[in-house]
């Protein structure tokens, strides 16, 4: 039985899409079958992050109106054998989807697929609702901003609100030296806040600019958001990861040591 | 005036910090000054059926502590103090 998973924020312009794309194309890499749900429905962006814009032929709209079957409206990567998307609509809107539909398509999926990745739209609104209405868990993405981290506080409460229980936090776009000098939080002062279990820290990479540019995920090569992801994917299997070292105190080993 | 100037200067993190576990408390608590002020006063009447309390240093806050009770949530603290039992009752 697959497992569905959330990715949300509340916030929008975090990290989510990103998230999904890196840590969806992550978990195929680590030979499981994974399925990524882009359900911000009107504003269609997992397809270009991942690279498959020019493969739409159905979305999620047409697959809950019964126009298509799922299988006919799912994208197969072809880059990696196990990975697939269902891309959004463009010119519906989120109320052409209610959240039992959401929950019955995501337990549909659950035979076929180890992993089913929800892309949430940014909000609290029907979006949000429908994104949730199926998750087993909850991946909850914040940067080390005040209004990114207050909106993943409202987002954790509604989770509980919704029996989501199984929340994790990522903390993304850290940017070491910042911490350093004391001008951004760090990983352990937004845990310390949200008082949620942390999943991983991604730190602010230029690459993940390239990346999506090229509409190839960055999970798992040599650059440091790659591997914080893919430290991600491991966790999320279970596998105790450490930290890597982004957010190191001040001090003259810190220094030493991030010249990685 | 250097050791001044060092006490004086906080961090934009720190400040980042405080600033959020402020308001996340209220945002946490949801509820308005006006619902807390009912609280009191309701808390107030309830315990005067008791004892005598000195409603001048009454203290009632909904904060966000983490301790084993709270679950992560918040807390309502209450600080009366007494002046006087009732005998009565």
């Amino acid at each position: 039985m697959g497992e569905v998973i959330v990715i949300t924020s509340g916030k929008g312009g975090v990290g989510k899409t990103t998230t999904t794309a890196n840590v969806g194309t992550g978990l195929a890499k680590l030979d499981k079958k994974v399925v990524l749900i882009d359900t911000d429905i009107g504003l269609r962006n997992l397809d270009v992050v991942m690279g498959l814009e020019n493969r739409i032929v159905y979305n999620l709209v047409d697959v809950i109106e019964g126009t298509c079957r799922i299988k006919q409206a799912l994208i197969k990567d072809k880059r990696y054998p196990n990975l697939y998307l269902l891309p959004s609509a463009q010119t519906k809107d989120k109320t052409a989807v209610t959240p039992e539909q959401m929950k019955k398509l995501s337990d549909e999926l659950r035979d076929e697929f180890d992993y089913i990745l929800m892309d949430c739209p940014a909000g609290i609104e029907q979006g949000f609702q429908n994104a949730i209405a199926g998750a087993d868990r909850a991946l909850v993405i914040t940067t080390p901003e005040v209004s990114a981290v207050r909106d993943a506080d409202r987002i954790i409460g509604l989770l509980e609100a919704h029996e989501i229980k199984n929340s994790h936090l990522i903390v993304n776009r850290l940017r070491t030296d910042m911490v350093k000098r004391g001008d951004m939080m760090s990983s352990d002062d937004v845990v310390e806040i949200l008082a949620i279990d942390l999943i991983g820290v991604v730190p602010d990479d230029e690459n993940i600019v390239i990346s999506t540019n090229q509409g190839e995920p960055l999970v798992g090569n040599d650059t440091m958001a790659g591997k914080a992801y893919m430290n991600i994917c491991h966790r999320l299997l279970g596998e105790d990861v450490p930290y890597l070292d982004l957010n190191l105190k001040k001090g003259f080993f810190s220094k030493l040591f991030n010249k990685n | 005036m250097a050791m001044f100037e060092i006490f004086k200067k906080r961090s934009s993190g720190e400040m980042a910090k405080q600033r959020l576990q402020f308001v996340l408390s209220a945002d946490r608590a949801g509820c308005t000054p006006e619902i807390m002020e009912c609280i009191k006063n309701d808390i107030i009447e309830v315990l005067n059926k008791y004892v005598e309390i000195d409603s001048e240093g009454l203290d009632i806050r909904v904060n966000q502590v983490d301790n084993e009770n709270s679950n992560g949530g918040p807390s309502l603290f209450a600080n009366v103090p007494i002046k006087a039992i009732k005998r009565s009752v």
